[in-house]
C-alpha cells in the first residue's frame, strides 16, 4: 500500500546550538504510508532534525509542511496535534508511575484521573490486540523491560492518535528477539496506513525494514535513496564520506598460556540483588573472549569486578598470581601492577576527568609512575605533554591539540584517548566494556584494528558490549551472559546471531 | 499525669502542630514538582511580620492574613523566578531567602513601629480567636469525651482547622487529579511532561504558588493565632523541622500529618514541664526543648528508613544540550 503522496515536507531547515550548526539546509519529502530511515553517525544532526519536527527544539530557519500544510510547530502540543509521535532513545517515561498513568499523562480528560484511566484501559486493550503491542497496564515502570518500556513509548503515540511515528535508536536496548518483534510491529503499524520515522546507525536494520533511507553527514543531508537501490557499502561511504570497511580483517588466534582464570565469582550489590553467579572462565594469551549479553545482566559488574573496582566472592588468577576478590590488596592499583588495563564502560564516569586537559587524562591512573614525575613532589608535566603529543598522533585524536580538556573531544575522540591511555602501558591484559558505544563508523573502524593489533601481539582482551556485531566479528570466543550467570559458551567462528539471541534472551 | 493534663498536652501539640503542618504541606507542593525549598523558614518569617503588621494597622486579622499570604507568594515568586526560569541553584536562592527575611522584617519592623523589631501585641479582632464548636460547654460533663471534645477538639483558631484539613485536600489534589498528576510527574521526570506536550514551567510556577500560599497561612497563624504580635526570629527553625517532618513522612501527606503532630509533642511536652524526672535522672529544661531539633538532626542525617525524594529534586530543568 506504498503511496506516492508526501506527509511531511521539510523546506530549507537550519538550526545552530551557538557555533556549531546542527543542521544546515536540510529538505526533504516523506510519503504517507512508508517507513522512511535516517542514517548518518553521531552528531550528524539526525536527532536534531527530528526534535525539530517534534516541537522539542525550535528551527531558525526552514518550513514544515504536514499534509500539504504549512504548520509552525512550536512545541510537543503542537507536534502531537498534528499527528507526530515520537519515541525518545531516552524513554520519557516517569519509572514511579504505572504504564497506564504514563499514557494518559498530558492526553487527560477532565480534571480527575480516575476516568482518564478508565478510558485510557480500553483503548490500550484495543491497540494491544490491534499492534500485538501487550503490557500489564497497571505494572509500575521501574519493574518492566526496557523492551515493554518501549512499547508503552510507542503506545503513548497511538493513544494520542499519531499518524506519524519517529523512532530514534529503537533497537539500541533491545535483545535481537525484542528487535525483531518491535520490527513487525512496525509493519503491522505501516499497513494500518502509519508513517514511520526510523533514526538508526545499524545498517543491517536499515536494509531489512525501510522502503526510503536518507543519509545525513555533518548536519547536512546528503542523498535520500530507495532502499531497494542501496547497499550497507554505499550507506556507509555517504555517512562517512570516505570507503569504509564493514568487515574486520583478522587472522586465525595463536593462543598461548592461560592469562587471567576466575573461578565461581559471586558478586551481590548494595541492594541486596546478586548480581553475579558462580562465574567461571578462562582467557588466554592472544586471545579475546567476547562478553554478550543485554545490558543490565551482570556484564557491567563483572567488569569493574575484574578491574578491582568492585570487591567480591572469589578468586582470580592473573598471569598465575592469586587474587582473593574481597581482599584488601583487591583494587584497581594492584591489578595494573599485574599488567590489567581496564577501558571501562562509562568513560565520562569512570574513564577521564571531563575537564581536566587530554594530557592529564593521559597520566591519570598512572601518575605515580617515575617516568611522570620529575621528583617525590612534582609530576613532570613537560614530558608527560610531549607524550601525549605521540600519542595523538598514534591514535589519531582528533582535534590533535593535547591542551584541550577531555569534554571538548567528541565520544569517540574521548574514547581514543581512553584506549590510548590503556593500550601504551603494554597491558597483559584489557579488559574493554563497550569500546565503540557513541562512537562514529570512522573511529570504530580504527578502535576495532588496535584491539585486534594487541590480540596478534599476544596479549589477552576481555570485551564486553551489547553491539552482537560489534562481539562476532572481534571475539575469538564468546561467554554469552543473562540474569548474572553464564548462559554458554560459544566459537565465534560457527555460531550466529540467532544462536546468540537465544542464550541472551536465556533459552538454551 | 491525669486524663486532663494528657488532653492538654496533646491539645497544645496540635496547636503547635498546625504552622508545621501548613509548612510541610508547602514544601511536599514544591518537593513533589522537583523544587527543592529550603526557604520555607523564611516565607514563614515574612508571612509572620506582614501579617501581624497589617493586622495590627488595620485592625482585621484577615486583612493581616491576606497581607502574610502576599509576603509569603512574592518571596516564592521569587525562589520561583530564580530556580526555574533562570536555572539557578535551588539550595542557594533558598538560603538567601532565609537570611533576607531574618534581616528584613526585623528592620521593617523597627523603622514602622520602633519597638525594638517587634510588631505591636495584637488583640481583639486583630487576632484569631478560638472557635468554640456547638454543645462544647453543655458537653464537658461527660466523662472522656465531654473533656477530648470540649478541650481537644474545640477551642482552636480556624487556621487549625484549615491545616487538618489541607491534609487530606492536599492528598486529593496530589493523587486524585490530572494536575496532581502532571506535578508528580514534573517531580520525577520533567522530560516526560514535556514531551507529552505539557509545559513544565507552568506546571512547577502552579506548585510554587501553592507552596507560597501555604507558607503564608504557617507564618500568619504564628503571629496572629498562636502568639499576639510578631517577635525577631520568632519562626525559630520551624520551616527546617517542617522541611525534617517532610522527609520523615516521605513525601506523603498523611505520613506528614503524623510526624508534624509528633514535633509538635515534643514541643508541648517540653514547654509544659521544666525537668522530667525519668527513674530517679533529672532530665533538665534544656535537654527538653532540643528534643525537636535534636529529632530533626536524626531525620536529616537519614536514620530514619530510607526515603526516596522525588527524582528531579533540586535540578533546573533544561532541555538536552
Amino acid at each position: 500500500m506504498t503511496q506516492t503522496q508526501p506527509i511531511i515536507e521539510l523546506d530549507s531547515i537550519y538550526k545552530s546550538f551557538g557555533s556549531v550548526r546542527a543542521n544546515k539546509n536540510i529538505s526533504l519529502k516523506i510519503n504517507s504510508g512508508t517507513i522512511h530511515g535516517i542514517v548518518g553517525e553521531n552528531g550528524a544532526g539526525k536527532s536534531t532534525l527530528m526534535s525539530i519536527l517534534y516541537g522539542f527544539y525550535k528551527a531558525d530557519k526552514g518550513t514544515i509542511k504536514i499534509s500539504d500544510q504549512k504548520v509552525l510547530i512550536a512545541d510537543s502540543q503542537s507536534a502531537i496535534a498534528h499527528g507526530i509521535g515520537m519515541v525518545f532513545q531516552h524513554f520519557k517515561l516517569v519509572e514511579n508511575f504505572t504504564v497506564l498513568e504514563n499514557i494518559v499523562l498530558g492526553a487527560e480528560n477532565g480534571n480527575l484521573i480516575a476516568p482518564s484511566l478508565k478510558s485510557a484501559r480500553e483503548t490500550l486493550k484495543n491497540l494491544a490486540t490491534e499492534y500485538e503491542l501487550n503490557v500489564d497496564p497497571d505494572s509500575l515502570i521501574e519493574n518492566i523491560s526496557v523492551g515493554m518500556q518501549q512499547r508503552v513509548e510507542i503506545l503513548k503515540a497511538l493513544y494520542r492518535k499519531a499518524k506519524i511515528l519517529i523512532l530514534d535508536e529503537p533497537t539500541g536496548v533491545l535483545t535481537p528477539a525484542e528487535a525483531e518483534h518491535l520490527f513487525r510491529i512496525l509493519k503491522n503499524l505501516k499497513n494500518e496506513g502509519k508513517t514511520i520515522i526510523l533514526i538508526t546507525h545499524k545498517l543491517k536494520e536499515i536494509m531489512s525494514v525501510t522502503d526510503t533511507v536518507s543519509v545525513m553527514r555533518q548536519g547536512e543531508m546528503t542523498a535520500t535513496v530507495k532502499t531497494v537501490d542501496t547497499n550497507p557499502e554505499q550507506l556507509a561511504e555517504l555517512m562517512v564520506g570516505r570507503k569504509v570497511l564493514l568487515q574486520i580483517e583478522k587472522k586465525a588466534p595463536i593462543i598461548g598460556s592461560s592469562a587471567l582464570y576466575c573461578r565461581n565469582l559471586n558478586y551481590t550489590d548494595e541492594k541486596g540483588v546478586h548480581r553475579l553467579k558462580d562465574i567461571n572462565f578462562n582467557v588466554s594469551q592472544g586471545e579475546i573472549l567476547g562478553i554478550a549479553g543485554v545490558a543490565g545482566n551482570g556484564q557491567s559488574e563483572l567488569l569493574e569486578v575484574l578491574a578491582g573496582i568492585k570487591k567480591a566472592e572469589g578468586e582470580i588468577t592473573v598471569n598465575s598470581n592469586n587474587i582473593s576478590l574481597n581482599s584488601r590488596t583487591s583494587n584497581p592499583l594492584t591489578r595494573r601492577h599485574l599488567g590489567v588495563s581496564h577501558v571501562p564502560e562509562d568513560r565520562q564516569k569512570l574513564g577521564l576527568v571531563m575537564d581536566f586537559y587530554a594530557w592529564e587524562n593521559m597520566a591519570l591512573g598512572y601518575h605515580y609512575k617515575d617516568q611522570y614525575r620529575s621528583n617525590k613532589f612534582f609530576m613532570d608535566n613537560t614530558q608527560l605533554k610531549l607524550e601525549t603529543e605521540q600519542r595523538i598522533k598514534n591514535f589519531d585524536i582528533r582535534p590533535n591539540d593535547g591542551d584541550l580538556a577531555a569534554k571538548s573531544f567528541s565520544g569517540g575522540n574521548q574514547q581514543k584517548i581512553v584506549l590510548a591511555r590503556e593500550i601504551e602501558q603494554n597491558p597483559n591484559i584489557l579488559i574493554v566494556g563497550q569500546p565503540t558505544r557513541g562512537v562514529d563508523i570512522g573511529a570504530i573502524e580504527f578502535i576495532h584494528r588496535r584491539i585486534i593489533q594487541l590480540r596478534d601481539a599476544g596479549k589477552a582482551v576481555i570485551l564486553v558490549s551489547v553491539e552482537l556485531d560489534e562481539i562476532l566479528s572481534l571475539s575469538d570466543r564468546i561467554l554469552v551472559m543473562f540474569d548474572g550467570k553464564i548462559m554458554g559458551e560459544k566459537i565465534a567462528a560457527t555460531t550466529d546471531e540467532r544462536e546468540l539471541g537465544l542464550l541472551m534472551a536465556g533459552i538454551g | 499525669m491525669d486524663l486532663l493534663t494528657i488532653i492538654q498536652i496533646l491539645d497544645s501539640s496540635i496547636r503547635l502542630a498546625t504552622p508545621l503542618i501548613f509548612a510541610a504541606l508547602a514544601g511536599l507542593f514544591s518537593e513533589r514538582a522537583g523544587i527543592f525549598d529550603i526557604g520555607l523558614e523564611g516565607k514563614m518569617l515574612v508571612s509572620a511580620f506582614l501579617a501581624a503588621a497589617v493586622a495590627s494597622t488595620s485592625g482585621s486579622v484577615w486583612v493581616g492574613l491576606l497581607a502574610g499570604v502576599f509576603a509569603s507568594l512574592l518571596f516564592s515568586g521569587i525562589h520561583g523566578v530564580a530556580s526555574i526560569t533562570f536555572r539557578g541553584n535551588q539550595l542557594i536562592s533558598g538560603v538567601a531567602i532565609n537570611f533576607l527575611a531574618a534581616g528584613m522584617t526585623v528592620l521593617v519592623a523597627q523603622s514602622w513601629f520602633a519597638q525594638g523589631g517587634r510588631t505591636p501585641s495584637l488583640s481583639g479582632a486583630s487576632r484569631f480567636d478560638p472557635i468554640i464548636l456547638p454543645f462544647a460547654n453543655e458537653l464537658t460533663r461527660i466523662p472522656l469525651i465531654g473533656p477530648i471534645y470540649s478541650e481537644l477538639i474545640s477551642g482552636h483558631t480556624i487556621l487549625v482547622y484549615i491545616a487538618i484539613l489541607a491534609v487530606p485536600s492536599a492528598w486529593w489534589l496530589l493523587f486524585k487529579t490530572t494536575f496532581g498528576l502532571r506535578l508528580r510527574a514534573v517531580g520525577e521526570n520533567p522530560e516526560a511532561l514535556d514531551t507529552a506536550g505539557v509545559s513544565v514551567i507552568k506546571t512547577r510556577y502552579v506548585a510554587i504558588l501553592i507552596c507560597g500560599i501555604l507558607c503564608g497561612l504557617s507564618g500568619a497563624y504564628l503571629s496572629t493565632g498562636l502568639s499576639a504580635g510578631f517577635v525577631k526570629d520568632m519562626s525559630a527553625g520551624r520551616g527546617y523541622i517542617a522541611l525534617a517532618a517532610l522527609i520523615f513522612a516521605k513525601w506523603r501527606p498523611w505520613y506528614i500529618l503524623t510526624a508534624c503532630i509528633l514535633f509538635g509533642l515534643l514541643e508541648a511536652i517540653s514547654n509544659r514541664y521544666q525537668n522530667i524526672e525519668i527513674l530517679e535522672i533529672t532530665l533538665p529544661v534544656q535537654f527538653m526543648q532540643t528534643l525537636p531539633y535534636l529529632l530533626t538532626v536524626i531525620i536529616l542525617a537519614g536514620f530514619i528508613g530510607k526515603a526516596v525524594p522525588p527524582k528531579a529534586g533540586g535540578q533546573p530543568y533544561t532541555k538536552e544540550r
